[in-house]
């Protein structure tokens, strides 16, 4: 009884708790993409300068470091916006 | 808020209180993840130079401001935006659009 996208259970009627589920997951899936893309966008900026014939090893290299600031970069950024909300909301 | 034309035949589910509340829920979350995803590329221009060992305190530093100063930004366009509007249709009452 494996549920697939689109099967909302039995008898043509919604559970709500399975599209809740399904909703969660395509969720996380979109911000994966959408930080895997930024990500890679960012650190092919940042690493690769003249397109070589392999990914050489301080590009490699590079491209570690630069997914770990990334992410550093990313809770910082995160962290530093939540905060504000609840200094804003503290003020209403 | 009107969400059964978006959710279309959906049917009785779409009334679930239960259903609503979590949508809410997660669109705002969602508006939330947005931005940061938005601000954290907007701030890597302007905060990164060549990315080393550990994220540095200036770096660290830079992205907080970074932050805060978009969202200052943010609000100071939309205020502005407001106040222009107000002294527009305080002024401009008989040019009718």
């Amino acid at each position: 009884m494996a549920a697939g996208v689109g099967d909302f259970g039995s008898g043509g009627r919604l559970d709500p708790g399975v599209l809740m589920e399904q909703v969660k997951v395509q969720i996380a899936v979109a911000n994966a993409q959408e930080l895997l893309q930024r990500m890679t966008d960012k650190c092919f900026r940042k690493c690769i300068g003249k397109p070589g014939s392999s990914l050489d090893n301080s590009e490699q290299k590079c491209i570690a470091m630069c997914m770990d600031r990334y992410m550093d970069a990313w809770n910082t950024v995160s962290r530093a916006y939540n905060s504000r909300l609840q200094r804003e909301r503290a003020n209403m | 808020m009107d969400s059964s034309s978006a959710a279309g035949d959906l049917g009785a589910a779409v009334n679930d209180p239960q259903l609503q509340h979590f949508i809410e829920v997660e669109t705002q979350k969602q508006r939330f993840q947005q931005l940061v995803h938005q601000m954290t590329e907007l701030c890597w221009e302007k905060c990164m130079d060549k990315p080393g060992p550990k994220l540095d305190s200036r770096a660290e530093t830079c992205f907080v401001n970074c932050v805060e100063r978009f969202i200052d930004t943010s609000q100071f366009i939309l205020n502005r935006l407001e106040q222009t509007q107000k002294s527009k249709s305080a002024f401009s009452e008989n040019l009718s659009d």
